[in-house]
């Protein structure tokens, strides 16, 4: 190796290396993850996708510090996570990663603001400035007319829009969705995925978990899981 | 951490809006609870807030004796009793007294039987000595007090409390009216000042005779027993006198060392006293019962907060998934709960406050309610000590939740 073909690179903001995680079921052990090595790097554009039972959950769950490796090294940003207090990753879910659910997962009793404020409130900001970032994301996202209705009161798109605004509020590094749209019909879909793109266009890292091929066609890069391990991992073309 | 609790209260206050009538069941045993107290305490406070003003109107200075004789003898038909020659050896022996006056009874007579016309009426009917409006503070609004002729002719005169008065009908303020006392007639020469009331009792239910005037009433075939009142001049030397008049009486009676007194003395220091401790034991009895009720209240809102924990296990996921810490989760359940609990107190003063004051207006001639400070800190720190203890279990429960079970609970 010369020092030639060393390719000058950023760092990953998320480097995987022979990650394990064992669920025990019972008696008998259930490899998840087995041996999983993954790179990613700022503003990329990822699905993950695979069958049910590949383990694109628990990647999904580990990535967002909302559970820890069995064996293995996650590096994000630099910092190993498996070195990290319960404190520290409350404080990794809550400034670096952003976090959209198939099923929404709105506060039920909380209007539209106060949902995207929420995380603010473990940031320690005042509720005057809560309330101007919550506004901005929420007319980032399209919805500045529709800041006082409760989760109830609003369409499918709709609140997925305001769990978007939510995750993005905090500026993080991460945006991290499962099955985004996997809740809403094909036109709230195709609405939902055109401000993804608009996000990675305004250099947001997403990473996508999904089933659905024409999901991951938005996508810069498509992420094969099976077995636990990567399937494969090629870069395309996104279809726009 | 001011911050923290800040928005803990605010979502906790969100939180018990949005099942506004759960959160208000769920307290109804600490509303119920203190309401319990509050309204015993502050009767009972007003109570005792009158009574003591009455005693200190007796007097810190003054000092009763009085025969007393143990149940059992009393059974053998034994009975202790003062006569003149007590009061006589008090007044001789004993110093630092300024006025002394014999209180005389009529033992199981009919002098208490008063009459005016066809108007018949039982009144406390006493002879006392010519200083007994120095020793009780006691003065006729109308006439006068009884004069030392009076005594030494022992004449059937009298002075008569306006409750008495009005019961007899008697014409104007009844000056000059000869009312019947028992089998004789008395003249009336004075009306005295009105006492007001006293646990809803009428202290002007009186008729005073002249002490010798009492004595021929009752006769000289009843033995009788006389009640010593008497003032000190100096109140510093409250517990000298007393221990002076104990040594006389023991004395007087005969009394050996090891043998009991067959006498009280007691000063209003210790009327009070003794009130107090009855007062005393009812709160605390009240209280007990309230800490009980508090108790099965906790208990109810630690059952409705692990139920509220199970059911929000989702909504814990998500705020654990947004970057709340362990300890963010804990003071939100916690706070709820201490909001739950106090917000149940303070209704509960306000319901016991209202009870304990209806009650007392209800009751003819019983003092106003009276909820010392004490109570209402006591309650809103007890409410909020039970939110503590019965809320940290389901905080707990709900702070250690993982994310990720929490997340897929449905």
């Amino acid at each position: 190796m010369t020092q030639a073909a060393v390719r000058v690179e950023p760092a990953p903001v998320i480097a995987l290396r022979g990650i394990r995680r064992d669920y025990r079921m019972g008696d008998q052990v259930v490899h998840a993850l087995d041996g999983l090595d993954l790179d990613i790097h700022r503003n990329e554009y990822i699905a993950v996708i695979g069958a049910s039972g590949s383990g694109k959950s628990t990647l999904m769950n580990l990535i967002g510090c909302l559970d820890k490796p069995s064996a293995g090294t996650y590096m994000l940003n630099g910092r190993e996570v498996a070195s990290m207090s319960e404190n520290e990753l409350a404080a990794v879910r809550n400034r670096d990663i952003g976090f959209i659910f198939q099923s929404f997962n709105l506060l039920p009793r909380a209007d539209a603001l106060r949902n995207v404020m929420q995380p603010l409130v473990y940031r320690r900001l005042s509720i005057g400035e809560r309330r101007r970032l919550a506004t901005e994301a929420l007319r980032r996202v399209g919805l500045g007319d529709r800041m006082d209705h409760l989760p109830n009161q609003l369409s499918g798109g709709q609140r997925q829009r305001v769990a978007v605004a939510r995750a993005l509020v905090g500026r993080p590094a991460i945006l991290l969705a499962d099955e985004p749209t996997g809740n809403l019909d094909s036109a709230t879909t195709i609405e939902i995925m055109a401000l993804f793109d608009q996000l990675h266009g305004e250099g947001q890292t997403i990473i996508i978990v999904t089933h659905e091929p024409d999901i991951a066609a938005h996508c810069h890069r498509v992420v094969r899981l099976k077995d636990g391990r990567v399937e494969y991992d090629r870069r395309q073309e996104p279809r726009r | 951490m001011m911050f923290v609790l800040l928005e803990s209260l605010r979502s906790a206050f969100a939180a018990i809006r949005a099942h506004s009538l759960r959160s208000f069941l769920t307290a109804l045993g600490i509303i119920i609870g203190v309401a319990a107290v509050i309204a015993v305490v502050s009767i009972v406070q007003g109570l005792s807030y009158t009574v003591n003003a009455q005693f200190q109107g007796l007097g810190a200075d003054s000092i009763t004796v009085r025969s007393y004789t143990p149940l059992a003898q009393q059974m053998r038909g034994r009975f202790a009793r003062l006569t003149e020659s007590d009061m006589a050896a008090i007044q001789r022996q004993v110093e630092g007294i300024s006025h002394v006056t014999p209180i005389l009874f009529d033992p199981g007579g009919r002098s208490g039987q008063i009459g005016y016309r066809a108007n018949n009426h039982f009144a406390q009917v006493f002879g006392v000595g010519p200083s007994y409006m120095d020793v009780v503070q006691a003065f006729p609004q109308e006439g006068r007090f009884f004069a030392p002729s009076d005594e030494e002719r022992r004449r059937m005169v009298c002075l008569i409390g306006v409750e008495a008065a009005r019961n007899l009908e008697l014409p104007g303020s009844g000056m000059g009216e000869f009312i019947r006392v028992g089998d004789d007639w008395c003249r009336i020469i004075g009306v005295m000042e009105s006492r007001g009331e006293f646990f809803g009792f009428s202290q002007d239910d009186f008729v005073l005779l002249p002490y010798s005037t009492m004595q021929r009433l009752i006769g000289s075939t009843r033995r009788y027993d006389l009640q010593i009142q008497l003032k000190v001049d100096d109140i510093e030397r409250m517990d000298e006198v007393t221990a002076r008049i104990r040594r006389v009486l023991r004395q007087a009676h005969g009394l050996k060392s090891g043998q009991a007194d067959d006498f009280r003395v007691q000063t209003s220091e210790q009327l009070t006293e003794s009130f107090n401790s009855v007062i005393n034991t009812v709160t605390a009895v009240a209280g007990g019962i309230v800490g009980i009720s508090l108790l099965v209240g906790g208990i109810g809102i630690m059952n409705i907060m692990l139920v509220s924990v199970t059911e929000r296990t989702r909504e814990i996921g998500i705020l654990k998934a947004l970057g709340a810490t362990r300890a963010d989760i804990l003071l939100q359940f916690l706070i709820e709960a201490v909001l739950l609990c106090v917000l149940g107190g303070l209704l509960g003063i306000a319901l016991g406050y209202g009870t304990g004051a209806l009650v007392a207006m209800a009751l003819p001639g019983f003092p106003p309610a009276h909820v010392p400070l004490w109570a209402i800190t006591l309650s809103v720190g007890f409410s909020a000590a039970v939110g503590i203890v019965f809320g940290i279990l389901p905080a707990a429960k709900a702070a250690q939740l993982d994310p990720i079970d929490a997340l897929r609970y449905e």
